[in-house]
């Protein structure tokens, strides 16, 4: 992340240098700030909600429960979470909120995920291959449906907005697969290193 | 698929009721219950903020600064000689940054090519098969206060230009 954010800000102040655009720059910041705040108040909202849901499930014992009936699931790709860990329920309703396209359950299932991780992670500062493996599934997108690309290809009056959903679900199972293979391959070659 | 994404947002209060009336079955004071929880929620946000706001701040002056702008032109530079729409790979590129920004692309797209074409067909394909992932890997990153992320980046971005690959070959394969 480090190299990203490096990269991605001195490219845009050079840009900003060669287009005389530091006004802009200026302005586009505060603007960030501003959108920064702006999703974190909505955040603040949403997680909440869900973090009491999820309380409820805890503290009535579903979610151990819910995690055992969903570890055979769940424990072919995570196969280091112990028996009755309460990651397994909730690494296992973001993916089913993501499927559904249900984002405003995704995101703050998703935190509580990596917060119940966490609880397994040894070193507190250093990603675990779990949580890589989690990242990974949620960055590549498992959206059964996308709702979202549909309504606006209707509201600009295609014929046949349903057609993109067979490629849709076809390229988010083949990318999602490939993320996992790729991340299999990371972990086997930075093994080899040591 | 409207009656389908109505039955899919039916799940959420489906789930909620399921949740409270278990929960007050197995006599769980439903209220302090949640209450308790969702007090967690305020410290984890406040964690998040400043990923989220280096997040925003990096993808909002690169938009501002023009260099959106040319890398847009090198695409369509690129995306002459594969035969593809230079608008595809702007929405593939804009896609990981930012979700509001990629909309406004696709839209611009679905406007000039009109909403049958092949352009509108693989940016439509693209918003649904990818994800924001920086927002994703500030957000989930910074809720548990992970530095080091070891080779996770690196395989994102991989994934990320797999699947925008297989979206456009796929678009081009059945329409």
């Amino acid at each position: 992340m480090n190299t990203v954010w490096l990269l991605v800000v001195c490219i845009s102040v050079v840009f900003a240098a060669v287009n005389s655009r530091f006004d802009g720059f200026t302005k586009a910041m505060f603007e960030a700030g501003k959108a920064a705040v702006e999703v974190c108040l909505y955040l603040v909202a949403i997680v909440s909600l869900w973090l009491g849901l999820t309380k409820i499930l805890e503290d009535s014992g579903l979610i151990y429960k819910l995690s055992n009936f969903f570890r055979p699931a769940i424990s072919f790709l995570f196969r280091n979470i112990p028996e009755g860990h309460p990651s397994i329920t909730s690494i296992t309703l973001n993916l089913l909120a993501n499927f559904f396209g249900l984002g405003n359950a995704a995101t703050p299932l998703g935190i509580k995920a990596m917060e119940d991780l966490q609880t397994l992670n040894p070193e507190n500062d250093t990603i675990t291959f779990e949580m890589m493996l989690f990242i990974v599934i949620n960055t590549s997108s498992i959206q059964l449906v996308p709702f979202t690309a549909i309504g606006l290809l209707a509201s600009y009056g295609s014929r046949n907005p349903n057609a993109i959903v067979l490629p849709t679900i076809i390229s988010t199972v083949i990318s999602s697969a490939a993320a996992v293979g790729i991340l299999y391959l990371f972990k086997k070659f930075s093994r080899k290193d040591r | 698929m409207d009656t389908l994404s109505l039955l899919f947002q039916g799940l959420i209060p489906v789930f909620i009721f399921f949740t409270v009336t278990y929960g007050f079955a197995k006599g769980v004071p439903v209220y302090d219950s949640f209450v308790s929880g969702a007090k967690d929620g305020i410290g984890i946000i406040i964690g998040i903020f400043p990923y989220v706001l280096a997040i925003f701040i990096a993808v909002k002056t690169f938009e501002a600064s023009g260099a959106f702008d040319f890398i847009r032109k090198m695409f369509a530079f690129v995306a002459t000689p594969f035969n593809l729409p230079p608008e595809v790979l702007s929405v593939a590129m804009v896609k990981p940054f930012s979700n509001a920004a990629s909309l406004g692309i696709f839209t611009e797209i679905l406007k000039s090519t009109g909403p049958d074409s092949l352009a509108s067909m693989m940016a439509a394909v693209i918003m649904g098969s990818a994800e924001t992932t920086f927002y994703v890997l500030a957000v989930y990153l910074g809720a548990v206060g992970i530095k080091k992320t070891k080779y996770l980046v690196p395989v994102c971005l991989i994934a990320d230009m797999i699947g925008i690959v297989i979206a456009i070959i796929l678009v081009k394969l059945l329409f």
